[in-house]
Protein backbone atom coordinates (compact mmCIF):
# COMPACT_ATOMS: atom_id res chain seq x y z
CA UNK A 1 0.00 0.00 0.00
CA UNK A 2 1.13 3.32 -0.99
CA UNK A 3 0.77 6.41 0.91
CA UNK A 4 0.23 9.42 -1.18
CA UNK A 5 0.73 13.24 -0.53
CA UNK A 6 -3.32 13.40 0.50
CA UNK A 7 -3.30 10.98 2.74
CA UNK A 8 0.04 12.67 4.64
CA UNK A 9 -1.69 16.21 5.06
CA UNK A 10 -4.84 13.98 6.40
CA UNK A 11 -2.46 12.08 9.03
CA UNK A 12 -1.46 15.51 9.80
CA UNK A 13 -4.67 16.87 10.13
CA UNK A 14 -5.35 13.98 12.61
CA UNK A 15 -2.33 14.42 14.17
CA UNK A 16 -2.67 18.01 14.63
CA UNK A 17 0.80 19.16 13.50
CA UNK A 18 0.97 21.74 10.16
CA UNK A 19 2.95 20.97 7.94
CA UNK A 20 4.21 22.92 4.48
CA UNK A 21 4.20 21.38 1.18
CA UNK A 22 8.13 20.61 1.02
CA UNK A 23 7.84 18.36 4.60
CA UNK A 24 4.61 17.19 3.14
CA UNK A 25 6.87 15.64 0.14
CA UNK A 26 9.38 14.57 2.44
CA UNK A 27 7.36 12.61 4.81
CA UNK A 28 5.74 11.17 2.41
CA UNK A 29 8.46 9.47 0.95
CA UNK A 30 10.07 9.02 4.11
CA UNK A 31 6.23 6.81 5.50
CA UNK A 32 6.51 4.82 1.96
CA UNK A 33 9.70 3.70 2.46
CA UNK A 34 9.11 2.79 6.55
CA UNK A 35 5.39 1.50 5.86
CA UNK A 36 6.88 -1.04 2.94
CA UNK A 37 9.60 -2.56 5.47
CA UNK A 38 6.81 -2.32 8.34
CA UNK A 39 4.36 -4.79 5.65
CA UNK A 40 6.81 -7.58 5.88
CA UNK A 41 4.34 -8.51 8.72
CA UNK A 42 1.94 -9.59 5.90
CA UNK A 43 4.02 -12.75 6.08
CA UNK A 44 3.13 -14.09 9.29
CA UNK A 45 -0.70 -15.52 9.49
CA UNK A 46 -2.51 -14.20 12.85
CA UNK A 47 -5.76 -15.36 12.22
CA UNK A 48 -6.01 -17.54 15.61
CA UNK A 49 -3.84 -15.40 17.63
CA UNK A 50 -4.84 -13.42 20.81
CA UNK A 51 -3.72 -9.75 20.59
CA UNK A 52 -1.04 -8.85 23.25
CA UNK A 53 -2.06 -5.19 24.59
CA UNK A 54 0.21 -5.17 27.79
CA UNK A 55 2.96 -7.24 29.15
CA UNK A 56 1.96 -7.35 32.82
CA UNK A 57 -1.39 -9.29 32.62
CA UNK A 58 -2.94 -9.36 35.92
CA UNK A 59 -5.77 -7.04 36.79
CA UNK A 60 -5.75 -3.65 37.10
CA UNK A 61 -5.93 -2.90 41.07
CA UNK A 62 -8.50 -0.31 42.49
CA UNK A 63 -7.95 2.21 44.44
CA UNK A 64 -9.38 5.09 46.21
CA UNK A 65 -10.40 8.23 44.20
CA UNK A 66 -8.69 10.51 46.89
CA UNK A 67 -6.64 13.36 47.02
CA UNK A 68 -3.33 13.06 47.45
CA UNK A 69 -1.30 16.16 47.19
CA UNK A 70 -2.09 19.58 48.82
CA UNK A 71 -3.13 22.46 46.64
CA UNK A 72 -0.70 23.38 43.60
CA UNK A 73 -2.71 25.14 41.47
CA UNK A 74 -0.38 27.84 41.35
CA UNK A 75 2.76 25.88 40.74
CA UNK A 76 1.03 23.80 37.78
CA UNK A 77 -0.41 27.18 36.45
CA UNK A 78 3.40 28.69 36.68
CA UNK A 79 3.93 25.98 33.50
CA UNK A 80 1.26 27.55 31.39
CA UNK A 81 2.26 30.07 28.49
CA UNK A 82 -0.53 32.38 29.49
CA UNK A 83 0.08 34.42 32.79
CA UNK A 84 -3.29 33.22 34.64
CA UNK A 85 -3.38 32.50 37.79
CA UNK A 86 -6.83 31.00 38.07
CA UNK A 87 -7.06 28.97 34.19
CA UNK A 88 -5.74 27.45 31.64
CA UNK A 89 -6.10 30.29 28.89
CA UNK A 90 -6.60 29.51 25.00
CA UNK A 91 -8.20 31.04 21.97
CA UNK A 92 -11.38 32.55 22.24
CA UNK A 93 -13.77 29.42 21.12
CA UNK A 94 -17.51 30.42 21.79
CA UNK A 95 -18.75 33.43 19.93
CA UNK B 1 44.39 6.96 47.21
CA UNK B 2 43.46 7.16 43.33
CA UNK B 3 41.24 10.08 42.03
CA UNK B 4 37.81 10.28 43.40
CA UNK B 5 36.48 10.17 39.57
CA UNK B 6 37.75 6.76 39.21
CA UNK B 7 36.02 4.93 41.57
CA UNK B 8 33.37 2.75 40.79
CA UNK B 9 29.87 3.79 42.32
CA UNK B 10 30.64 0.70 44.70
CA UNK B 11 33.93 1.50 45.63
CA UNK B 12 32.76 5.39 46.07
CA UNK B 13 29.88 4.31 48.60
CA UNK B 14 32.70 2.13 50.78
CA UNK B 15 34.65 5.40 50.82
CA UNK B 16 32.10 7.19 52.20
CA UNK B 17 31.34 5.61 54.72
CA UNK B 18 34.14 4.80 55.74
CA UNK B 19 34.71 8.64 56.34
CA UNK B 20 37.99 8.72 53.65
CA UNK B 21 35.65 10.47 51.18
CA UNK B 22 33.21 13.46 52.19
CA UNK B 23 30.27 14.03 49.84
CA UNK B 24 31.16 17.15 48.88
CA UNK B 25 34.86 16.08 48.01
CA UNK B 26 33.09 13.34 45.73
CA UNK B 27 30.44 16.62 44.63
CA UNK B 28 33.02 18.69 43.49
CA UNK B 29 35.25 15.98 42.02
CA UNK B 30 32.48 15.51 39.89
CA UNK B 31 31.40 19.30 39.17
CA UNK B 32 34.78 20.00 38.14
CA UNK B 33 34.89 17.39 35.59
CA UNK B 34 31.84 18.25 34.22
CA UNK B 35 32.57 21.82 34.16
CA UNK B 36 35.37 20.70 32.14
CA UNK B 37 33.78 18.32 29.50
CA UNK B 38 31.38 21.17 27.89
CA UNK B 39 32.63 20.03 24.80
CA UNK B 40 30.20 16.79 25.01
CA UNK B 41 27.24 18.59 25.44
CA UNK B 42 25.82 15.75 28.01
CA UNK B 43 24.21 18.17 30.50
CA UNK B 44 20.39 19.76 29.28
CA UNK B 45 20.96 21.38 33.07
CA UNK B 46 23.19 21.83 35.80
CA UNK B 47 22.16 21.95 39.49
CA UNK B 48 25.77 21.80 40.74
CA UNK B 49 25.57 25.04 43.53
CA UNK B 50 22.60 22.94 44.43
CA UNK B 51 24.42 20.04 44.81
CA UNK B 52 27.05 20.98 47.12
CA UNK B 53 24.71 22.34 49.23
CA UNK B 54 23.13 19.44 49.89
CA UNK B 55 26.51 17.92 49.61
CA UNK B 56 27.74 19.84 52.97
CA UNK B 57 24.11 19.51 54.24
CA UNK B 58 24.98 15.74 54.24
CA UNK B 59 28.42 15.55 55.77
CA UNK B 60 27.32 17.70 58.83
CA UNK B 61 24.84 15.21 59.33
CA UNK B 62 25.76 11.59 57.91
CA UNK B 63 23.62 8.87 57.59
CA UNK B 64 26.12 6.40 56.33
CA UNK B 65 23.45 3.34 56.84
CA UNK B 66 21.86 4.83 53.11
CA UNK B 67 22.85 2.73 50.14
CA UNK B 68 24.08 5.53 48.19
CA UNK B 69 25.12 8.02 51.41
CA UNK B 70 26.05 11.74 49.85
CA UNK B 71 26.63 10.01 46.27
CA UNK B 72 26.27 12.80 43.93
CA UNK B 73 24.51 11.33 40.22
CA UNK B 74 23.35 13.26 37.11
CA UNK B 75 20.26 11.46 35.53
CA UNK B 76 18.40 11.49 31.87
CA UNK B 77 16.17 14.39 31.51
CA UNK B 78 13.31 12.25 31.02
CA UNK B 79 12.58 12.00 34.55
CA UNK B 80 10.61 14.77 36.33
CA UNK B 81 12.31 16.07 39.02
CA UNK B 82 10.60 18.36 41.39
CA UNK B 83 11.51 22.14 41.07
CA UNK B 84 14.24 21.03 38.12
CA UNK B 85 13.62 21.80 34.60
CA UNK B 86 12.73 18.56 32.52
CA UNK B 87 12.35 18.88 28.98
CA UNK B 88 12.87 15.21 26.84
CA UNK B 89 15.41 17.71 25.03
CA UNK B 90 12.66 19.02 23.34
CA UNK B 91 11.98 22.48 22.64
CA UNK B 92 7.78 21.88 23.09
CA UNK B 93 9.13 21.26 27.11
CA UNK B 94 11.38 23.83 27.03
CA UNK B 95 10.08 25.92 30.16
CA UNK B 96 8.53 23.15 32.13
CA UNK B 97 9.35 22.49 35.60
CA UNK B 98 7.62 19.48 37.36
CA UNK B 99 5.85 20.04 40.37
CA UNK B 100 6.46 16.51 41.43
CA UNK B 101 9.00 14.17 41.34
CA UNK B 102 9.48 10.44 39.60
CA UNK B 103 9.45 7.79 42.14
CA UNK B 104 12.60 6.81 40.70
CA UNK B 105 14.41 9.54 41.54
CA UNK B 106 12.59 10.01 44.57
CA UNK B 107 14.24 6.24 45.83
CA UNK B 108 17.72 7.58 44.79
CA UNK B 109 17.48 10.85 47.09
CA UNK B 110 15.79 8.91 49.54
CA UNK B 111 19.03 6.43 49.34
CA UNK B 112 21.16 9.43 49.94
CA UNK B 113 21.97 10.62 46.66
CA UNK B 114 22.31 14.11 45.22
CA UNK B 115 21.39 15.42 41.45
CA UNK B 116 24.20 16.82 40.02
CA UNK B 117 22.18 17.64 36.79
CA UNK B 118 19.89 16.44 33.92
CA UNK B 119 21.33 14.73 30.94
CA UNK B 120 20.92 15.08 27.00
CA UNK B 121 19.03 12.40 25.52
CA UNK B 122 17.08 12.17 22.27
CA UNK B 123 14.16 14.11 22.03
CA UNK B 124 11.21 12.28 23.68
CA UNK B 125 13.55 9.75 24.15
CA UNK B 126 13.03 9.11 20.46
CA UNK B 127 16.26 7.62 18.49
CA UNK B 128 19.61 5.66 18.75
CA UNK B 129 21.96 8.28 18.36
CA UNK B 130 21.40 11.40 20.31
CA UNK B 131 20.99 13.08 17.81
CA UNK B 132 17.61 14.17 17.29
CA UNK B 133 17.65 16.43 20.74
CA UNK B 134 16.18 19.59 20.43
CA UNK B 135 19.82 20.85 22.33
CA UNK B 136 21.88 19.11 19.61
CA UNK B 137 24.26 15.98 19.42
CA UNK B 138 25.96 14.30 22.09
CA UNK B 139 29.58 13.70 21.88
CA UNK B 140 30.94 10.07 22.57
CA UNK B 141 33.58 10.26 24.99
CA UNK B 142 35.11 7.78 22.86
CA UNK B 143 36.12 9.59 19.80
CA UNK B 144 35.08 13.39 18.65
CA UNK B 145 32.74 12.00 15.83
CA UNK B 146 30.78 8.98 17.20
CA UNK B 147 26.99 9.13 18.48
CA UNK B 148 27.29 8.04 22.13
CA UNK B 149 23.87 6.04 20.82
CA UNK B 150 20.59 6.58 22.05
CA UNK B 151 18.16 7.49 23.11
CA UNK B 152 19.89 7.51 26.58
CA UNK B 153 23.01 9.27 24.92
CA UNK B 154 24.15 11.79 27.13
CA UNK B 155 24.06 9.31 29.90
CA UNK B 156 26.52 6.96 28.23
CA UNK B 157 28.16 10.00 27.50
CA UNK B 158 28.38 11.07 30.91
CA UNK B 159 29.21 7.93 32.20
CA UNK B 160 32.08 6.86 30.06
CA UNK B 161 33.74 10.33 30.55
CA UNK B 162 33.50 9.71 34.38
CA UNK B 163 31.21 12.78 34.65
CA UNK B 164 28.96 10.88 36.76
CA UNK B 165 30.02 8.06 39.50
CA UNK B 166 26.67 6.41 37.74
CA UNK B 167 23.20 7.06 35.60
CA UNK B 168 20.28 6.34 35.17
CA UNK B 169 18.37 6.07 31.98
CA UNK B 170 15.13 4.49 29.83
CA UNK B 171 14.61 1.85 27.52
CA UNK B 172 11.76 1.58 25.21
CA UNK B 173 13.59 -0.35 22.54
CA UNK B 174 17.18 -0.21 23.70
CA UNK B 175 18.03 3.02 25.11
CA UNK B 176 19.86 1.68 27.75
CA UNK B 177 21.34 -1.00 26.30
CA UNK B 178 22.75 0.20 23.11
CA UNK B 179 24.27 3.28 24.08
CA UNK B 180 26.24 1.53 26.73
CA UNK B 181 27.40 -1.00 24.59
CA UNK B 182 28.47 2.11 22.10
CA UNK B 183 30.60 3.45 25.41
CA UNK B 184 31.56 1.04 26.81
CA UNK B 185 29.76 0.67 30.13
CA UNK B 186 26.92 -1.74 31.36
CA UNK B 187 23.36 -0.83 30.98
CA UNK B 188 20.13 -2.96 32.30
CA UNK B 189 16.67 -2.65 31.77
CA UNK B 190 14.55 -4.52 33.83
CA UNK B 191 11.36 -6.61 33.35
CA UNK B 192 8.19 -4.35 32.79
CA UNK B 193 6.82 -3.50 36.11
CA UNK B 194 9.74 -3.65 38.04
CA UNK B 195 10.81 0.00 37.93
CA UNK B 196 8.16 2.99 38.71
CA UNK B 197 7.49 4.87 35.43
CA UNK B 198 5.67 7.14 37.49
CA UNK B 199 6.86 10.67 36.69
CA UNK B 200 8.83 9.65 33.30
CA UNK B 201 8.02 11.50 30.26
CA UNK B 202 6.22 8.91 28.78
CA UNK B 203 6.94 7.76 25.46
CA UNK B 204 5.51 4.12 24.67
CA UNK B 205 3.57 3.27 27.97
CA UNK B 206 3.84 -1.11 27.53
CA UNK B 207 7.38 -0.97 26.41
CA UNK B 208 9.43 2.08 28.56
CA UNK B 209 11.42 1.06 31.52
CA UNK B 210 13.83 3.04 33.67
CA UNK B 211 17.55 1.31 34.41
CA UNK B 212 20.82 1.44 35.57
CA UNK B 213 24.06 2.78 33.53
CA UNK B 214 27.00 2.08 35.19
CA UNK B 215 30.69 1.55 34.76
CA UNK B 216 30.48 -2.14 36.10
CA UNK B 217 28.07 -5.00 36.99
CA UNK B 218 28.18 -4.44 40.72
CA UNK B 219 27.40 -1.05 40.53
CA UNK B 220 24.38 -2.22 38.23
CA UNK B 221 22.81 -4.89 40.66
CA UNK B 222 23.79 -2.07 43.68
CA UNK B 223 21.54 0.93 41.59
CA UNK B 224 18.71 -1.75 40.76
CA UNK B 225 18.38 -2.56 44.21
CA UNK B 226 17.76 1.34 45.27
CA UNK B 227 15.42 1.93 41.53
CA UNK B 228 13.23 -0.29 41.86
CA UNK B 229 9.88 -0.78 44.22
CA UNK B 230 6.29 -1.21 44.26
CA UNK B 231 4.69 1.88 43.48
CA UNK B 232 1.08 2.41 43.72
CA UNK B 233 1.11 5.14 40.94
CA UNK B 234 2.14 3.78 38.25
CA UNK B 235 -1.09 0.69 37.54
CA UNK B 236 1.92 -1.31 35.62
CA UNK B 237 3.73 -1.83 38.87
CA UNK B 238 4.32 -5.34 39.50
CA UNK B 239 4.13 -5.79 43.51
CA UNK B 240 6.85 -8.63 44.01
CA UNK B 241 9.42 -9.27 46.63
CA UNK B 242 13.06 -7.32 45.45
CA UNK B 243 15.97 -9.41 46.01
CA UNK B 244 19.28 -7.46 47.42
CA UNK B 245 20.67 -7.55 44.12
CA UNK B 246 24.13 -6.47 44.89
CA UNK B 247 24.59 -8.47 48.25
CA UNK B 248 23.22 -11.96 46.39
CA UNK B 249 25.83 -11.16 43.74
CA UNK B 250 27.53 -14.44 42.86
CA UNK B 251 30.00 -15.46 40.56
CA UNK B 252 28.82 -18.81 40.65
CA UNK B 253 26.91 -19.74 37.10
CA UNK B 254 28.14 -23.55 37.24
CA UNK B 255 25.39 -25.61 35.22
CA UNK B 256 23.19 -22.62 34.24
CA UNK B 257 21.99 -23.31 30.74
CA UNK B 258 22.51 -20.55 27.84
CA UNK B 259 20.84 -19.91 24.82
CA UNK B 260 21.91 -18.46 21.13
CA UNK B 261 19.31 -17.74 19.25
CA UNK B 262 20.22 -18.64 15.67
CA UNK B 263 17.72 -16.22 14.20
CA UNK B 264 20.36 -13.50 15.43
CA UNK B 265 22.89 -14.50 12.84
CA UNK B 266 20.55 -14.38 9.68
CA UNK B 267 21.25 -10.27 9.10
CA UNK B 268 24.18 -10.23 7.31
CA UNK B 269 26.32 -10.43 10.71
CA UNK B 270 29.87 -8.83 10.54
CA UNK B 271 32.67 -11.30 11.20
CA UNK B 272 33.77 -9.22 14.34
CA UNK B 273 30.58 -9.81 16.09
CA UNK B 274 30.60 -12.96 15.17
CA UNK B 275 33.51 -13.51 16.88
CA UNK B 276 32.82 -11.41 19.68
CA UNK B 277 29.64 -14.05 20.41
CA UNK B 278 32.08 -16.92 20.13
CA UNK B 279 34.05 -15.38 22.30
CA UNK B 280 31.28 -15.01 24.94
CA UNK B 281 30.29 -18.43 24.53
CA UNK B 282 33.77 -19.35 25.72
CA UNK B 283 33.62 -17.56 28.74
CA UNK B 284 30.55 -19.22 29.86
CA UNK B 285 31.46 -22.28 28.99
CA UNK B 286 34.47 -21.11 31.09
CA UNK B 287 32.36 -20.36 34.03
CA UNK B 288 30.94 -24.07 34.08
CA UNK B 289 27.76 -22.58 31.68
CA UNK B 290 26.29 -25.31 29.49
CA UNK B 291 25.28 -23.42 25.79
CA UNK B 292 22.71 -24.52 23.90
CA UNK B 293 21.07 -23.74 20.73
CA UNK B 294 17.54 -22.16 20.19
CA UNK B 295 15.23 -20.74 18.23
CA UNK B 296 13.43 -17.31 18.31
CA UNK B 297 11.54 -17.90 15.17
CA UNK B 298 9.74 -14.37 15.13
CA UNK B 299 13.02 -12.33 15.87
CA UNK B 300 13.18 -10.55 12.19
CA UNK B 301 9.39 -9.29 12.40
CA UNK B 302 10.40 -7.57 15.82
CA UNK B 303 11.31 -4.15 14.69
CA UNK B 304 8.44 -3.98 12.09
CA UNK B 305 6.36 -4.70 15.24
CA UNK B 306 7.73 -2.33 17.39
CA UNK B 307 7.46 0.33 14.72
CA UNK B 308 3.80 0.10 14.81
CA UNK B 309 3.15 -0.16 18.69
CA UNK B 310 6.03 2.50 19.86
CA UNK B 311 4.39 5.14 17.56
CA UNK B 312 0.70 4.19 18.18
CA UNK B 313 1.44 4.20 21.69
CA UNK B 314 3.80 8.02 21.28
CA UNK B 315 0.71 9.28 19.07
CA UNK B 316 -1.39 9.09 22.23
CA UNK B 317 0.82 9.87 24.92
CA UNK B 318 2.45 12.87 22.87
CA UNK B 319 -1.26 14.21 22.44
CA UNK B 320 -1.00 16.27 25.86
CA UNK B 321 1.34 19.01 24.40
CA UNK B 322 -0.91 21.46 22.94
CA UNK B 323 0.26 24.74 23.80
CA UNK B 324 -2.21 25.20 26.51
CA UNK B 325 -0.79 23.56 29.93
CA UNK B 326 3.07 23.69 28.82
CA UNK B 327 5.35 26.69 28.45
CA UNK B 328 5.66 26.67 24.45
CA UNK B 329 3.11 27.83 22.40
CA UNK B 330 2.79 29.44 19.04
CA UNK B 331 0.05 31.84 18.53
CA UNK B 332 -2.81 31.12 15.64
CA UNK B 333 -5.42 32.13 14.21
CA UNK B 334 -7.97 30.02 16.49
CA UNK B 335 -8.01 26.85 18.93
CA UNK B 336 -7.24 23.93 16.30
CA UNK B 337 -4.65 26.32 14.32
CA UNK B 338 -2.78 27.36 17.74
CA UNK B 339 -2.69 23.30 18.20
CA UNK B 340 -1.16 22.53 14.77
CA UNK B 341 1.17 25.46 14.66
CA UNK B 342 2.29 24.62 18.32
CA UNK B 343 2.95 21.18 17.83
CA UNK B 344 4.67 21.67 14.51
CA UNK B 345 7.06 24.11 16.02
CA UNK B 346 7.72 22.37 19.03
CA UNK B 347 8.30 18.97 18.24
CA UNK B 348 11.44 17.73 15.98
CA UNK B 349 11.52 15.48 13.04
CA UNK B 350 11.48 12.55 14.45
CA UNK B 351 8.50 12.84 16.67
CA UNK B 352 6.58 14.05 14.24
CA UNK B 353 7.36 11.31 11.55
CA UNK B 354 6.64 8.79 14.94
CA UNK B 355 3.55 11.05 15.93
CA UNK B 356 2.24 10.65 12.47
CA UNK B 357 3.09 6.78 11.95
CA UNK B 358 1.09 5.99 15.20
CA UNK B 359 -1.64 8.40 14.16
CA UNK B 360 -1.80 6.43 10.88
CA UNK B 361 -1.77 2.69 12.04
CA UNK B 362 -4.83 3.91 14.47
CA UNK B 363 -7.08 6.03 12.16
CA UNK B 364 -10.21 4.32 10.46
CA UNK B 365 -9.48 1.41 8.35
CA UNK B 366 -6.08 1.06 9.31
CA UNK B 367 -6.27 -0.45 12.63
CA UNK B 368 -6.93 -3.74 12.23
CA UNK B 369 -4.47 -4.02 8.78
CA UNK B 370 -1.20 -2.52 10.93
CA UNK B 371 -2.11 -1.77 14.81
CA UNK B 372 -3.91 -4.86 15.82
CA UNK B 373 -1.97 -7.09 13.45
CA UNK B 374 1.13 -5.96 15.40
CA UNK B 375 -0.40 -6.05 19.20
CA UNK B 376 -1.15 -10.08 17.34
CA UNK B 377 3.04 -10.44 16.19
CA UNK B 378 4.20 -9.13 19.60
CA UNK B 379 2.47 -12.23 21.17
CA UNK B 380 4.17 -14.68 19.23
CA UNK B 381 7.47 -12.87 19.48
CA UNK B 382 6.58 -13.26 23.51
CA UNK B 383 5.69 -16.76 23.22
CA UNK B 384 9.25 -17.69 21.25
CA UNK B 385 10.67 -16.40 24.14
CA UNK B 386 8.43 -18.24 26.55
CA UNK B 387 9.10 -21.16 25.01
CA UNK B 388 13.10 -20.88 25.17
CA UNK B 389 13.14 -20.31 28.61
CA UNK B 390 11.33 -23.73 29.25
CA UNK B 391 14.98 -24.96 28.55
CA UNK B 392 17.20 -22.40 29.40
CA UNK B 393 18.05 -20.00 32.45
CA UNK B 394 19.32 -16.95 29.75
CA UNK B 395 20.40 -16.07 26.49
CA UNK B 396 23.12 -14.55 25.17
CA UNK B 397 23.30 -12.28 21.81
CA UNK B 398 24.92 -9.32 20.87
CA UNK B 399 24.05 -6.03 21.95
CA UNK B 400 24.31 -4.07 18.71
CA UNK B 401 25.08 -5.47 15.17
CA UNK B 402 28.09 -2.69 15.07
CA UNK B 403 29.80 -0.47 17.07
CA UNK B 404 29.33 3.37 17.40
CA UNK B 405 28.49 5.01 14.22
CA UNK B 406 29.46 8.68 12.88
CA UNK B 407 27.35 11.60 13.19
CA UNK B 408 25.52 11.78 10.59
CA UNK B 409 25.90 8.61 9.51
CA UNK B 410 22.41 7.06 9.84
CA UNK B 411 20.09 10.53 9.97
CA UNK B 412 18.89 10.69 6.48
CA UNK B 413 17.74 7.24 6.08
CA UNK B 414 14.65 6.53 9.28
CA UNK B 415 14.79 2.45 8.38
CA UNK B 416 18.79 1.98 8.57
CA UNK B 417 18.68 4.01 11.85
CA UNK B 418 15.88 1.82 13.83
CA UNK B 419 17.49 -1.33 12.41
CA UNK B 420 20.01 -0.56 15.26
CA UNK B 421 17.61 -1.76 18.04
CA UNK B 422 17.28 -5.32 16.14
CA UNK B 423 18.81 -6.77 18.52
CA UNK B 424 17.73 -4.73 21.76
CA UNK B 425 13.48 -4.44 20.64
CA UNK B 426 12.53 -8.05 20.96
CA UNK B 427 13.48 -7.56 25.15
CA UNK B 428 10.63 -4.62 25.34
CA UNK B 429 7.79 -6.51 22.91
CA UNK B 430 8.27 -9.38 25.62
CA UNK B 431 8.67 -7.35 28.78
CA UNK B 432 11.92 -9.25 29.87
CA UNK B 433 15.09 -8.55 31.83
CA UNK B 434 18.53 -7.66 29.22
CA UNK B 435 21.62 -5.93 30.15
CA UNK B 436 24.58 -4.94 27.57
CA UNK B 437 28.56 -5.71 28.80
CA UNK B 438 31.19 -4.21 27.37
CA UNK B 439 32.74 -7.59 25.84
CA UNK B 440 35.56 -6.24 23.47
CA UNK B 441 37.19 -3.66 20.85
CA UNK B 442 36.41 -3.82 16.93
CA UNK B 443 38.87 -3.17 14.89
CA UNK B 444 38.51 0.42 15.14
CA UNK B 445 38.81 0.72 18.35
CA UNK B 446 35.41 1.15 19.54
CA UNK B 447 33.88 -0.92 22.60
CA UNK B 448 31.18 -3.83 21.46
CA UNK B 449 28.48 -5.23 23.91
CA UNK B 450 27.09 -8.46 24.87
CA UNK B 451 23.51 -8.84 25.82
CA UNK B 452 22.41 -11.16 28.69
CA UNK B 453 18.42 -11.68 28.31
CA UNK B 454 16.88 -13.29 31.24
CA UNK B 455 13.32 -14.68 32.63
CA UNK B 456 10.47 -11.83 33.45
CA UNK B 457 12.06 -10.95 37.14
CA UNK B 458 15.25 -12.95 37.05
CA UNK B 459 17.34 -9.76 36.90
CA UNK B 460 19.84 -11.54 39.85
CA UNK B 461 20.06 -14.01 37.57
CA UNK B 462 21.59 -12.12 34.87
CA UNK B 463 23.45 -9.95 36.68
CA UNK B 464 25.00 -13.19 38.01
CA UNK B 465 25.83 -14.35 34.36
CA UNK B 466 26.72 -10.70 33.46
CA UNK B 467 29.23 -10.66 36.95
CA UNK B 468 31.15 -13.92 36.03
CA UNK B 469 31.49 -12.73 32.25
CA UNK B 470 33.13 -9.51 33.22
CA UNK B 471 35.94 -11.06 34.91
CA UNK B 472 36.78 -13.22 32.03
CA UNK B 473 36.17 -10.51 29.41
CA UNK B 474 38.47 -8.09 31.90
CA UNK B 475 37.77 -5.31 29.46
CA UNK B 476 40.18 -2.38 29.10
CA UNK B 477 38.93 1.33 27.58
CA UNK B 478 41.95 4.00 27.83
CA UNK B 479 39.88 7.24 27.04
CA UNK B 480 42.47 9.62 26.34
CA UNK B 481 40.47 12.87 27.37
CA UNK B 482 40.57 14.53 24.31
CA UNK B 483 37.32 16.92 25.14
CA UNK B 484 38.05 18.34 28.43
CA UNK B 485 38.86 21.98 28.49
CA UNK B 486 41.79 23.69 31.25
Amino acid sequence: MTIDLKTVKHISKLSRISLDEEKAKKLEIDLNSIFKWIEQLNQLKTENVEPLSSIVETKLRLRKDEIKSKNIREEILKNSPDENKDFFVVPKVVE
Amino acid sequence: MSNIIDLSLSELVLNIKNKKISSNEATSAYIERSKKSKNLNTYNEETFDTALKKATEFDSKPDFNKKLPGVPIAVKDLFCTKNVKTTASSKILNNFIPTYESTVTQNLWNNGSILLGKLNCDEFAMGSSNETSYFGNVISPIDKDLVPGGSSGGSASALAAKLTPATIGTDTGGSIRQPASFTGTVGLKPTYGSCSRYGIVAFASSLDQAGPMTRNVKDAALLLEVMSSFDNNDSTSVDFERPLYSKNLSKDIKGKKIGIPKEYRAEGMSEEIEKLWEDGKNYLKDCGAEIIDVSLPHTKFALPTYYIVAPAEASSNLARYDGVKYGFRTEGDNLIDMYEKTRSAGFGDEVKRRIMIGTYVLSSGYYDAYYLKAQKVRRLIKNDFTNVFQKVDAILTPSTPSSAFKIGEKSNDPVSMYLNDIFTVPVNLAGLPGISIPAGLDKKGYPLGLQIIGKSFAEQNILNIAYSMEDKINFKFNLNEWWMNE
